[in-house]
């Protein structure tokens, strides 16, 4: 049976060609990896955005290095006027939100993840696999290219509150904000199918042994995450269409001059929106517990309280998103409402965050650089997270709601948290994809420049925040108040120089250990789940056999076994009695 | 952080700013709490040769202890929130001033009344950016939009107000201190929102008394 599987991996991969091998593939590492690589790329675009941004609130009304070449009206000698100042930083949020962090958390890792770490041979259903990654693609190009019509890219923010958004005579952008709602749409419908494709897949196809209740945690917050895509997308996807009426078709959903109503939006928009930002973080979580207890070679603290309290998350993700509306104008007592609702959501996030210290205590703890990154997950987490009760607060929230404290909390979780993620998956996961190890201590230079200039970037936006430092501003410079604030827009710019600078380390690092990469073992850091059993890297059809499980993923240093690790799939030792 | 509030010139603004100051101590001992004991793990923990970890699944009364804890620290802060935020936003105190803020791109139109204390009248008038009230008086606002949505925001006095257009906001506020305050924009609202910037001028009340004569001496 086995030799048969593997022969059949191999005619499968020759009878291909290059074009079913690496561009069409229905093979869900494949597919893995080709979100992995356009949206790499597209950190590099949002990530140049966000340089510009911060040139402008540094040196404001100044030549950006570099840019001098960018035609008009885009900038001028390489100056960022205001409309397209707005647009870098619709653009850069669109951009890291809709088409990084998602596209890598869950198209890329839950794709190469999801069938071998359940002991499966592929997804459920591989051609939609395969069509979800092209679909998104066809986003990305979309989007992309709304930059070059007429009258530029979308520039309301990535929350495109209307009616400014409403109607292309408020920011002079026509075609621009219009491909973006289709974009988001065309991609939402990539999402869709991927979550289809994921929920069936880890209902279905489990191994035999693998209880829902002996999953990795990685693979819970997906399946999670997987649940809250399919439940909110269709609802942004109904709101952006309904914006798209306004603009296009003379419809009045969110413009008053036709009795409609631009709170209505707000409500909308956020109402996937709030979950959304879980989908962004839920899976980082998961992938920090996996990691954690590997390289503190101890079970996870806790596996259940984990496992809920990712649910408690998603239950209650669906009814908090008042809060991003507190000085909108709508009834106080809702503020009142969505207030006990987003503190309760707390909880949850600070139980798991006592559990991530209750693994590493007593542990046996080594510092690769997978276990680095997802430290600095936990405590940028932490960070995030209690920023936000300031934000909760709603009568504080009065005061620094719009400002940028809201921006710090926001990549104190998303980069501070996601991207770190990210991070830590690509460098524990590496080798199972590619076959090879990425160079430690380019990995360990990269880790220590990315956490240092992170917070030199990231943290003092706290601070300007409570300064009264609006958000979405083009020239600070602009109001007195904020003069004596001004330096510290200097430290986060060059701050964020330096941020950039680092990610060079990795993309090096990624790419050339890819090729020239020490050749990895099959199981280089000795961990317990289903991933590791299948060859480095896996054949089409992942296992050579199908594996059956016989114990939870976390089994490390079990007292009187030999090793550390006791792998999932290793069978019960027969006692002889 | 504390450092860098502006000052406050508001009744309510120090109701706000207690508030802020009791979640930034209990943030701040909360951060330095957990992030000394993850180094201190990461330290104390570290692999050493001829030690295995402990090898537990977690502890039942741990994880009741730290959902109880947090849950009761929040639910404290949600109700010390409240009558704070009904103060500010769910009732209006008797007014002595109101003053009418039409936020249109890119400018603030602020409509006074006049000596008839009725808007709509030929007594009206409309200045832009720049709103003048009494010191020591409650001063309710009326918040318009004539197209997108703006934020009427005074840091001074730890107002925020988002205008909606189609709609009619009420806000106030009591202001403790004469002088001139900044009035910026703080909801993205086109590519002057940069800028779009107003006046806050807090009269004494005799001051207040001449600007009106001179306003309205025609």
């Amino acid at each position: 049976m086995s030799e048969a599987a593997v022969a059949h991996g191999h005619e499968e991969h020759h009878h291909g060609g290059f074009v079913s091998t690496y561009v069409f593939s229905m093979d869900h590492k494949m597919i893995g990896k080709q979100f992995l690589l356009l949206s790499l790329f597209m950190m590099i675009i949002g990530g140049i955005l966000a340089l510009m941004v911060r040139w402008q609130l540094a040196y404001p009304e100044t030549a950006v290095p570099g840019m001098a070449w960018v035609p008009e009206p885009y900038l001028y000698d390489g100056i960022i006027p205001p409309e397209t100042y707005n647009m870098l930083f619709t653009m850069h949020a669109t951009i890291m939100v809709f088409f990084v962090i998602i596209p890598i958390l869950v198209g890329a890792f839950g794709n190469f993840l999801i069938p071998l770490m359940i002991g499966a041979r592929d997804m459920a259903f591989p051609l939609l696999n395969m069509l979800s990654f092209w679909i998104a693609a066809f986003a990305g190009v979309l989007m992309l290219s709304s930059v070059f019509v007429e009258g530029g890219a979308a520039a309301g923010g990535w929350t495109a509150y209307a009616p400014l958004s409403a109607n292309p005579v408020y920011t002079g952008v026509g075609l621009g904000q219009d491909m973006w709602i289709v974009a988001i749409v065309v991609l939402g419908i990539s999402s869709l199918m991927g979550s289809i494709n994921y929920i069936t897949t880890i209902i279905n196809l489990r191994a035999p042994g693998m209880t829902m209740f002996r999953l990795p945690l990685v693979i819970w917050s997906l399946f999670i995450t997987a649940i809250l895509l399919l439940l909110a997308l269709p609802e942004l996807t109904a709101a952006v269409v309904m914006l798209l009426f306004d603009r296009r078709f003379g419809t009045s959903f969110f413009l008053p001059e036709g009795g409609g109503e631009p709170i209505l939006w707000q409500h909308l928009f956020w109402f996937f929106g709030h979950p959304e930002v879980y989908i962004l973080v839920l899976p980082g979580m998961g992938v920090a517990s996996e990691i954690i207890s590997v390289f503190s070679r101890k079970p996870i603290f806790g596996y259940r309280a984990m496992a809920m309290a990712m649910i408690a998350i998603a239950f209650l993700g669906w009814v908090v998103w008042g809060h991003h509306m507190f000085q909108s104008g709508m009834n106080p007592t809702l503020g009142m409402a969505f207030m006990t609702t987003t503190m309760v959501i707390a909880v949850p996030s600070a139980i798991k965050t006592f559990n991530w210290l209750g693994t590493l205590w007593g542990g046996s703890i080594t510092f690769k650089p997978p276990m680095l990154y997802a430290l600095a997950f936990v405590s940028m987490f932490v960070i995030g997270g209690l920023s936000g009760i300031y934000m909760a607060a709603t009568p504080v929230d009065i005061f620094i709601h719009d400002t940028y404290f809201i921006v710090g909390h926001i990549h104190y979780v998303v980069f501070g948290g996601s991207v770190f993620a990210i991070f830590a998956a690509i460098s524990y996961w590496f080798p199972k994809m590619y076959g090879k190890m990425m160079n430690e201590t380019l990995s360990k230079i990269h880790f220590f420049g990315t956490l240092i200039f992170f917070n030199i970037t990231f943290f003092p936006m706290h601070i300007i925040g409570v300064g009264g430092h609006m958000r979405r501003i083009y020239n600070p410079t602009q109001y007195e108040f904020l003069l004596p604030l001004q330096h510290w827009n200097v430290i986060m710019t060059i701050g964020a120089i330096g941020l950039g600078l680092f990610q060079i380390v990795f993309a090096i690092n990624f790419f050339w250990s890819m090729w020239f990469g020490e050749d990895a073992p099959q199981n280089p850091w000795n961990a317990n789940t289903l991933e590791w059993e299948a060859p480095t890297p896996p054949p089409h059809g992942n296992f050579l056999e199908i594996p059956t499980v016989y114990r939870g993923p976390y089994e490390y240093s079990v007292p009187g076994e030999k090793e550390d690790w006791l792998p999932q799939a290793q069978p019960v030792a027969a006692t002889a009695h | 952080m504390l450092p860098w509030l502006p000052e406050n010139i508001s009744t309510y603004g120090g109701d706000i700013d207690y508030l802020f100051k009791l979640i930034f101590w209990i943030t701040a001992i909360v951060f330095l709490a957990v992030q000394v004991t993850l180094v201190w793990f990461l330290i104390k923990y570290r692999a050493q040769p001829g030690r295995k970890a402990i090898y537990t699944h977690g502890n039942s009364l741990l994880e009741i202890g730290w959902t109880i804890a947090p849950s009761l620290i929040l639910v404290f802060l949600a109700v010390l929130s409240r009558s704070t935020w009904d103060k500010v936003k769910a009732e209006i105190p008797p007014v002595d001033v109101t003053v009418q803020v039409h936020s249109k791109q890119f400018n603030w139109d602020i409509v006074y009344p006049g000596p008839d204390k009725m808007f709509g009248t030929e007594d009206d008038l409309t200045l832009e950016n720049e709103l003048n009230v009494p010191v020591h008086k409650v001063v309710k606002l009326e918040l318009f939009s004539n197209d997108v949505i703006h934020s009427f925001f005074v840091p001074v006095l730890r107002f925020k107000q988002d205008t909606m257009p189609g709609r009619q906001i009420d806000g106030w506020f009591e202001a403790t201190k004469t002088g001139v305050y900044e009035i910026p924009c703080a909801e993205l609202c086109g590519f002057g929102h940069s800028g779009m910037l107003g006046h806050l001028e807090v009269r004494s009340a005799q001051d207040y008394a001449s600007w009106v004569a001179e306003r309205w001496s025609k």
